[in-house]
């Protein structure tokens, strides 16, 4: 009977003292960077260096595409620390493994900002992980910036000061689409297939804004856990459904297609821009098709989807921004492939680059919130930012493209909206700026 | 007399980590916070497996319970954190009594499928009904250190006192019901069903009692990782996270409630501590990411060679501070494989 003696009571305190031990041991905590040289101005902020932090998707589901934002963002600080850094500063920029779990999130961020102290957070990739850490970047005061996700949750500036998104928002990106959709397919039978969280519901509500619901037939959702999008394809096309807007992911679309092909349901597809980067859809629609025992041609299936960019597009080689960027892909991210992911991280990155140097010379982090908040300069984007005090979204127009053999091909005028029910869709009127020569801002 | 010493040895505890956590770095409280959560879940597990011989592979679902009970509590009733502990434990509990009468029934390998099914299963509900669960936002939970202790009082300190305090006080209540009774009985069910039912045990009883514990302690697990996460959503209760709690409590040594803490240990510091030296030595990031996965194998790996009986068994045995009789851990796999002939135990011995 010795085992009725393995629960031991020094066995609970031996084991709390080791717990002490390695928890000590294990991280020989940074030094904290707030001593000594006058130009130290904010926590990460030294003479020479500028730490900055970020949680993003490496390994697990996300990670597919999403993984080369984080790299293709630091290729573009690699390129403006090699070209005089800001105000002499080099970027460093540390981002950890979340796996797209919200739990782990919460652990990165503490950890990037209780331990490795941090400047800032930026660009923490996901709604349900980036959700989960944003209440505590805000009762610490740390800056949250440029969020890597369209939900409409970042811009509440009362209750997240320190917070901003970037990217178009999904509300306005689904009344972009709308009011596309009612214009050119008056009359027809329209059909809604979307993701059943934030970024489906929000997508949907920009469409409803637009759309007249009489034409709307069918309201159809998945979940990302769930890959049988059978009975959702087969009520779309009992429907009637003559167009389908999709606002899902890559991987979900490719279904979509895919079943409906089985189906003989074929509609016109327009598809909110998350889902349709043409390489990586393109190769789903392959992959999947292979599991199956069947082979289809990706471009071809792709072929004609209307869909919207707030990017210039990839294929727009005369464009001075995809000639800065490609050329900086070329230099420090030469390994991944040059997609509409990496085109989002040296863009995104650029951003930050835009607020750090308004930020001024010794900026504290409260001085890098006031600078969004008083307006960044358009860059990248194709439409202006809508950053002010009262306002913390981003990009506020995108243009539509129709995907045409394997590239997004721009159609039309860049719009620009709201996110409010009552504000218009109107055509842009200014025009888009040039990248600087120097490639830096 | 037990319970006093047991209860001696957790201030003991209590008076170390309290050291710790006002000595080291606010990142470490939230650690310690952290391995709290996995002791208290790693511990309940580690009773169901090493005491009563059964195998729950979905111990990550019970806690998912916990942490959104927690969450709801909260949020539509108001709770203070002193009742949600309690509350979400019982609500785990309730559901292990409904989980632990249909284990008793299976055994082995359909055991654990069946318990792996909760793990897949569970989590998705927060997804199906997102009025109630919030889809896969989540829902938020809010938590503030109390007044007195200043303004300024660093909030995760005060998550590792909570954390750390309660997990404590699992242990010595674990550490002394495994000394009890019932323990006892649960062993002799564990070591032989049929010479456990001659002697007058309730064998179903037990069995369904030891799965109502370790569901109890996942739930107050989940209740802790939802205050000190400050969120609960179905990303962190993935199959993953009852895969690893099994890892822990093998890892730490099955059984054990010290090796409870070793496999905790392992399981949050092993990761973050490879993933900062693959990120300080400037790896490209797909590798830097891959190598804390990679690494954390190697230690599985590693300690399962060197320490068969887990860590516990390996430290017992090298300072021989109980001798690991012939009877060794290793049989207590074999006792998960049920209905053989009992000469097969005979060299156990009978109880």
């Amino acid at each position: 009977m010795n085992r009725t003696h393995r629960v031991r009571t020094p066995a609970i305190v031996a084991a709390a003292a080791a717990m002490a031990m390695i928890a000590a041991g294990c991280g020989g905590s940074s030094s904290s960077s707030s001593s000594g040289a006058a130009t130290a101005s904010a926590p990460g902020i030294t003479a020479t260096q500028i730490l900055i932090g970020s949680h993003q998707p490496l390994t697990g589901p996300a990670a597919p595409g999403y993984s080369e934002i984080a790299p293709a963002a630091n290729a573009y600080f690699q390129y403006v620390n090699h070209h005089g850094g800001i105000y002499g500063r080099k970027i460093k920029y540390t981002y950890l493994d979340d796996g797209y779990d919200p739990s782990k999130t919460v652990t990165d961020v503490h950890q990037l900002v209780l331990q490795d102290n941090v400047y800032a957070i930026f660009n923490g990739l996901g709604t349900p992980t980036h959700l989960a850490a944003v209440s505590f970047l805000n009762s610490s005061k740390v800056p949250d910036v440029f969020v890597a996700s369209g939900c409409d949750c970042w811009n509440d500036p009362s209750k997240y000061p320190e917070t901003f998104g970037w990217q178009l928002d999904y509300i306005r990106e689904g009344k972009i689409l709308g009011a596309y959709i009612k214009q050119h397919f008056a009359g027809k039978k329209i059909g809604y297939f979307y993701q059943n969280d934030e970024f489906g519901q929000d997508g949907v509500k920009g469409l409803d804004d637009e759309i007249p619901s009489a034409q709307v037939v069918s309201r159809q959702t998945y979940v990302p856990t769930n890959v049988n999008v059978g009975p959702a394809v087969a009520a779309l096309k009992a429907s009637g459904a003559q167009v389908v807007v999709s606002f899902a992911i890559p991987a979900f679309n490719a279904l979509f297609k895919l079943t409906g092909l089985k189906l003989g349901f074929n509609p016109t597809l327009v598809a909110s821009n998350v889902g349709t980067d043409p390489i990586t859809l393109g190769g789903l629609l392959e992959a999947f098709a292979k599991q199956g025992g069947a082979k289809v041609n990706g471009n071809q299936l792709t072929q004609g989807i209307i869909t919207d960019g707030y990017l210039p597009t990839l294929g727009a080689t005369g464009n001075s921004w995809i000639a800065l960027f490609k050329k900086v892909h070329d230099t420090y991210d030469a390994k991944a492939p040059f997609d509409g992911n990496v085109l989002y991280g040296e863009a995104v990155g650029y951003a930050f680059v835009q607020a750090m140097m308004k930020a001024g010379k010794n900026p504290t982090r409260a001085d890098l919130v006031s600078a969004i908040n008083a307006g960044l300069p358009q860059g990248p984007a194709v439409a202006p930012y809508a950053y002010s005090s009262s306002d913390h979204s981003g990009i506020t127009g995108a243009y539509i493209g129709m995907i045409n053999n394997g590239a997004i091909v721009q159609q039309g005028p860049v719009y620009t909206t709201d996110a409010t029910p009552a504000g218009a869709v109107t055509a842009y009127t200014g025009s888009e700026q040039a990248a600087p020569a120097t490639g830096m801002p | 007399m037990t319970l006093a010493r047991h209860a001696g040895a957790a201030l003991v505890a209590a008076v170390v980590i309290w050291v710790l956590s006002v000595s080291l770095s606010t990142f470490r409280d939230y650690q310690i916070a952290d391995i709290a959560v996995y002791v208290v879940a790693i511990a309940g597990l580690t009773v169901l497996i090493g005491l009563s011989g059964q195998i729950s592979l979905g111990n990550g679902a019970f806690m998912a319970i916990g942490a959104y009970a927690t969450a709801l509590l909260q949020t539509h009733l108001g709770w203070p954190l002193w009742a949600l502990f309690p509350a979400s434990a019982a609500i785990a509990a309730v559901a292990g009594v409904a989980v632990g009468a249909a284990a008793a029934r299976l055994h082995g390998p359909y055991l654990a499928g069946a318990t792996l099914l909760l793990a897949v299963a569970l989590p998705s509900l927060a997804t199906q009904f997102p009025g109630v669960f919030g889809g896969d936002q989540g829902v938020t939970v809010s938590v503030a250190a109390p007044a007195a202790l200043g303004a300024a009082f660093p909030l995760t300190r005060w998550l590792a006192w909570v954390n750390a305090g309660t997990a404590l006080i699992v242990l010595v209540l674990l550490a002394n019901l495994a000394r009890s009774r019932i323990g006892r009985s649960w062993q002799a069910v564990r070591d032989d069903e049929a010479a456990a039912a001659l002697a007058g045990l309730n064998v179903a009883g037990l069995r369904i009692l030891a799965f109502i514990v370790s569901a109890a302690c996942a739930g107050l697990a989940g209740s802790m990782l939802a205050v000190y996460s400050s969120q609960v959503s179905p990303g962190s209760f993935t199959v993953t996270l009852s895969i690893a709690l099994v890892t822990g409590a093998v890892i730490g040594g099955l059984g054990s409630l010290a090796g409870a803490l070793w496999g905790s240990l392992v399981i949050v510091l092993v990761p973050a501590y490879v993933m900062n030296v693959a990120t300080s030595h400037g790896l490209s990031s797909t590798v830097a990411a891959n190598i804390p996965v990679a690494a954390y194998g190697v230690v599985l790996i590693a300690v399962m060679l060197l320490f068969p009986d887990g860590i516990q068994g390996g430290l017992r045995r090298f300072f021989g501070l109980s001798p690991p009789a012939a009877t060794g851990p290793r049989t207590r796999f074999s006792s998960l494989r049920r209905r053989q002939p009992a000469s097969e135990h005979q060299e156990e011995g009978t109880t």
